[in-house]
């Protein structure tokens, strides 16, 4: 599904009354079963648009919309999230399932889908495990896994992989992209790991420091399938270079700033 | 000169912490031994200390005649009822205040208002308001027991990580699910820390409002056994109510595990 992000805005007050304009009008759109990196330095409001486009907060200006999705019905998202934010009082099979529950899908087949992406992601044999069991990596699997359970027409990804040690970072890229082979979802990753975003993507677009401003989309001239013998390619260093020099003035201000982070 | 060859020692062994089981025992057994021997050798009337082996003695006759279930079934009575309206209440009310600021801001005024009153001054209002009977006792300790559990939910409620509630929301939970499948969870240890809190102060509460007013309970048995000299008797009521005090957290401990599993396994 295609996604239209319209003058995008976004203004925090926080409590001493100081406005924090975290995003300057965005446009931006996504096609149909692309895969969209968004990066940024620290502080560039790549979070809040994921939010706004989850319907998780309220935009100060200008719109998102779905194109294709009748009136007022639900906007065909799932969200991964980089602190997983697994319920931890749920098994795997029981995290997976949560959003069909609410969906009001029965029991058997919540259980059947839920059993299919166990065995899509890898955890076979984990079902009944607690999220604590679990290491860093297989709780992203259950997190990825959740999200899919509810065949979103747009996957969000917030940073999913920046909790994880850099092996497992890896592996799960490369399975996610794997993943996305097969299922061909619209992606919206967010990340601040360039060379992750060019890996992954099929465009990068490049937010600025605070306010969050769009300063450039730049595609990614890779092959698909994806593997780790294209991080050595020289079109891969030459995209990842670009966009380090796009923001490596505001990725140094950032770091002498109190408020970057 | 020849080098000699110091091995690094664990300079920290000081602070590790034994497990002494066979102490702990002795330590018990002990006291027990030491307060017989006391009663036994005459050092202090039978009257003020009577012998540990006296108690036991006295409690199996009381068993045997039935007697102890009457004064226990009638304290039981009193502590269940009060405790499940307190606790049902308490954990109602205060997940209600967590979750809605306008809850919060009716209620909260009202129980830190209240809270500092000891329940036990306002025994005489319930018994003016309700009569005589069973009602002021039981709301009494109802009301120690709503105390603790509506704040410890309160706090549970508010504990809760807001993330998990923002992902439930993406996932497309409401209100109402989120408050059973995402606030109800992260309350329950808070809510079971309330429980065991507040199982000891009705137990407080169930002894006094027994010796205020009461023809029957294990309150009114150790103040009847004091004026009338029986203080085997009396001890009797003690140990019961310190057993009671022990079995109510065992269960509840018991409880906890079973319904948090996701903390213990």
């Amino acid at each position: 599904m295609r996604v239209v992000i319209e003058r995008l805005s976004k203004t925090y007050g926080d409590r001493s009354g100081q406005s924090v304009e975290a995003l300057q009008s965005i446009d931006l759109s996504v096609e149909e079963e692309e895969f969209l990196a968004i990066v940024g330095p620290s502080g560039c409001g790549k979070s809040t648009l994921l939010n706004i486009i989850a319907g998780l907060l309220t935009p100060s200006e200008g719109d998102v919309f779905f194109d294709g999705l009748r009136d007022g019905s639900h906007p065909p998202t799932a969200m991964v999230f980089q602190e997983f934010a697994l319920f931890p009082w749920r098994t795997v099979l029981g995290n997976i399932e949560f959003g069909l529950e609410e969906r009001g899908v029965a029991a058997g087949e919540r259980h059947e889908r839920a059993m299919r992406l166990v065995e899509l992601v890898g955890l076979a044999g984990f079902e009944e495990k607690y999220p604590h069991q679990l290491s860093g990596g297989m709780r992203q699997r259950v997190g990825i896994a959740r999200a899919l359970a509810v065949d979103p027409a747009v996957l969000l990804m917030d940073e999913p992989f920046s909790a994880l040690d850099a092996q497992t970072r890896q592996l799960l890229q490369i399975e996610l992209l794997a993943i996305w082979e097969r299922t061909r979802k619209t992606i919206l990753y967010v990340t601040h790991n360039i060379q992750e975003a060019v890996f992954m993507a099929d465009r990068v677009a490049v937010l600025s420091r605070r306010p969050g401003r769009l300063i450039a989309i730049v595609p990614v001239e890779l092959k698909r399938p994806r593997s780790e013998t294209m991080l050595g390619d020289a079109r891969f260093l030459q995209t990842v270079d670009l966009i380090w020099g796009l923001i490596k003035a505001d990725a140094e201000k950032a770091l002498v700033s109190p408020e970057g982070g | 000169m020849t080098e000699q060859r110091v091995p690094v020692e664990d300079r920290t062994r000081f602070l590790e912490r034994k497990e002494l089981k066979t102490a702990r025992v002795l330590s018990l057994i002990g006291l027990v031994f030491l307060w017989e021997l006391l009663a036994r050798i005459g050092w202090v009337p039978r009257l003020f200390l009577p012998a540990p082996s006296a108690v036991v003695g006295e409690a199996m006759e009381m068993v045997a005649s039935g007697e102890l279930f009457r004064y226990l079934g009638s304290s039981l009575l009193r502590l269940a009822l009060g405790f499940a309206i307190g606790a049902l209440a308490g954990i109602v009310v205060g997940m209600a205040v967590g979750f809605s600021s306008l809850a919060e801001a009716v209620v909260m005024p009202v129980i830190a208002a209240t809270f500092p009153i000891p329940k036990i001054a306002l025994l005489p209002l319930l018994i003016l308001w309700l009569g005589i009977g069973e009602p002021p006792k039981v709301a009494v300790i109802a009301l120690g027991v709503f105390f603790p559990m509506a704040i410890n939910s309160f706090t549970g409620v508010r504990n809760a990580d807001p993330l998990l509630a923002r992902a439930a929301v993406s996932f497309g939970a409401g209100r109402w699910s989120v408050i059973r499948k995402v606030m109800l969870p992260s309350a329950l240890p808070m809510i079971f820390a309330g429980l065991k809190l507040g199982a000891g102060t009705a137990l407080l509460l169930l002894v006094a409002a027994e010796m205020i007013g009461a023809e029957s309970g294990i309150g009114f048995l150790i103040l009847h056994a004091q004026n009338i000299m029986e203080t085997t008797k009396l001890m009797v009521g003690i140990v019961v109510l310190s057993l009671l005090g022990i079995l109510s957290h065992w269960f509840l401990t018991w409880l906890e595990r079973a319904a948090i599993p996701w903390k213990h396994t």
